[in-house]
């Protein structure tokens, strides 16, 4: 079943810490049923962007909307079965299996004092299968490699089985293998259920491969915005991460493929 | 989806599931054999049938009073301050994803029995007076530390160290209480502070009677919510946990719980620490810990008292029978949280 389409949307977001502006006016509108990522150098606000779409960080001005409505003023657990999100550095409780941690995400969709109904296992069942982490059910999360763990909480944010998921870094520290693999499984559940996918994502190249839609950002405004091949040339490569570049067509993908210069080889 | 999947997952589940329940029953069942040894036994033996009569209001020669003035009231002492410290113990545990983050460490106990003291020893004030002072104290220090360790991003380490300085800050404040306070009134208060259940008048137990019936439900509905604020911050908003609101609701409830029990039994050392790490380590992970340590914090003080008054030819207080086992395993914990990085 594809899940139904959202208007959702940052309008004129300034959002940071404490004082400290990140976001400067920041309006975007993210299309339904696509992988979006959203780019750009360090320091330069995206996963500032993320959380406040993710509705961890609340704008200073501006506003977060999902089909009309400020995603700060809905019910917390209403919107929880629409918007889920995978965090930067999840924190594994000591000890916790494989099966209960993935449970926890039916969290949203269960009503006080009841045990999982079945719908819960199905949707549990579903998730594990989904991320390939079923045979790893029972087994205790520390003993997992970082691969297998990032599957799981894949997994317990699908269980969630909300429109959007967001993931922050889902790639980061893992080995290129692996990085490959989640951004596969990652797809295959954009083209199974719809889901709308919005990430922040380090490697430009796996960006320009799996993204259907970029958002790229430069010092807390948006610089740049459309399909990988409107989005990653040399030109504007050069204005969002400072670096000259050639970009050429993936072999495998026939996707922007950006090969950097550098200062110690020729550019001919 | 295959069934084969489900199957295993259900399995394993339900599995976890018995382990907890059982685990929860053997609890119950201890404790309760606990409850009666501590009927039982005193200065003298009483037949079992005879402390039965005695509880049910018949009056039996030299039975009597022993049981309904001094056993009963020492036993339901224990079990619920047991019950009381290891649940809030537990809760802070768990909420701040630390074993050394219990309100013992964090200076709480510490804020509570300062205002308790000071109402005993000071003021001379009566028992609810003196319950009400240390929840007050409890909650002030909560917030004198919560703003302390706020400088910057929030870090549990931090706010352990913060808590440890206004630990010693306030034993300070304990010593100075017992320098200046009436001479009749110190070894009741130097008993009170380690920790004892001697002396327990069943009027006084009221209080902590009510807020045990009020404050264990809340934070066993709460049990779910608290294993969702054990995956951090992010994780828990997303899935729709108000996390702001479950916090206070939780840190109002441990707080009270510790104080009201701690101002009729003084600070008994390490129930709080120990009770949900054993608890955990016990009954799995996947369920919520908050009713096996409650289980295990009432075991432990009952278990401790026992040993306090029958073991050695001296009686002990149970605050430093529960010290003597405390100290070893906090050092056993302290030693493996630096092996796996998480200190």
């Amino acid at each position: 079943m594809i899940k139904p389409k959202h208007d959702f949307q940052a309008e004129e977001i300034v959002a940071g810490y404490d004082q400290k502006t990140i976001l400067n006016n920041v309006s975007i509108a993210i299309p339904s049923h696509k992988i979006n990522v959203i780019i750009g150098a360090n320091a330069c606000g995206k996963s500032t962007l993320l959380k406040t779409m993710a509705r961890l960080l609340k704008p200073d001005t501006g506003a977060v909307t999902l089909d009309g409505k400020s995603i700060h003023q809905m019910p917390s657990k209403k919107l929880a079965k629409l918007l889920g999100l995978l965090p930067q550095s999840p924190i594994v409780p000591e000890g916790i299996t494989v099966t209960d941690l993935v449970g926890r995400g039916r969290y949203p969709h269960q009503s006080f004092f009841k045990g999982w109904s079945k719908e819960d296992y199905a949707a549990v069942a579903e998730a594990m299968d989904m991320m390939q982490i079923t045979e790893l059910a029972n087994r205790n999360i520390d003993e997992l490699s970082g691969g297998q763990r990032q599957r799981v909480w894949i997994a317990m944010a699908l269980t969630q089985q909300t429109d959007i998921l967001f993931l922050d870094e889902p790639t980061t520290y893992l080995d290129i293998t692996y990085q490959v693999e989640i951004l596969d499984l990652l797809t295959d559940l954009n083209k199974k259920y719809g889901t709308t996918i919005v990430m922040v994502l380090h490697d430009i190249n796996l960006t320009a491969r799996y993204a259907d839609y970029i958002f790229a950002l430069r010092s807390g405004q948006l610089i740049a915005e459309g399909t990988p091949t409107d989005v990653i040339t040399s030109k504007r490569v050069e204005e969002i991460f400072d670096m000259k570049s050639q970009v050429i067509l993936d072999p495998v993908s026939k996707t922007p493929l950006v090969v950097p210069i550098g200062r110690h080889h020729q550019h001919t | 989806m295959t069934t084969n999947s489900l199957i295993t997952i259900k399995r394993g589940r339900q599995k976890r599931q018995r382990r907890w329940l059982l685990v929860n029953l053997l609890l119950i069942l201890t404790a309760m054999i606990l409850c009666v040894a501590m009927l039982l036994l005193g200065n003298t033996f009483h037949h079992p049938v005879d402390v039965f009569r005695a509880l049910t209001g018949e009056t039996v020669e030299g039975v009597s009073f022993a049981v309904n003035n001094i056993r009963l009231p020492r036993m339901l002492a224990g079990l619920l301050a047991g019950i009381a410290f290891g649940i809030a113990g537990n809760t802070f545990q768990t909420m701040l994803r630390n074993p050394l983050a219990n309100p013992e460490i964090l200076g709480i106990t510490a804020g509570s029995s300062v205002a308790a003291l000071f109402c005993i020893l000071i003021l001379q004030t009566s028992q609810t007076v003196t319950s009400f002072s240390a929840v007050i104290a409890g909650l002030l220090t909560v917030i004198v530390i919560y703003f302390l360790s706020r400088s910057g991003s929030f870090s549990i380490g931090r706010l352990i160290l913060v808590g440890i300085g206004i630990q010693a800050m306030l034993s300070a404040v304990i010593s100075y209480l017992l320098m200046v306070g009436g001479h009749q009134d110190l070894p009741s208060a130097l008993r009170w502070l380690s920790g004892s259940l001697n002396g327990v008048q069943l009027n006084s137990l009221t209080p902590l009677v009510l807020v045990v019936v009020i404050f264990l439900p809340i934070i066993l509905f709460l049990g779910r919510h608290l294993q969702l604020l054990e995956l951090g911050e992010q994780a828990a908003i997303s899935l729709g946990l108000r996390t702001d609101l479950t916090r206070i609701l939780l840190i109002v409830s441990s707080v009270c719980m510790i104080a009201f029990a701690t101002s009729v039994t003084g600070p008994i050392a390490f129930v709080a620490f120990l009770a949900g790490p054993i608890a955990k380590r016990i009954a799995g992970v996947g369920y919520s810990n908050v009713l096996p340590a409650g289980l295990v914090g009432a075991n432990l003080v009952l278990a401790a008292d026992l040993i306090g008054q029958f073991a050695f030819d001296v009686r002990f207080p149970v605050g430093i029978i529960t010290g003597i086992l405390g100290a070893p395993f906090l050092l056993y914990l302290l030693i493996r949280m630096n092996r796996r990085g998480s200190l």
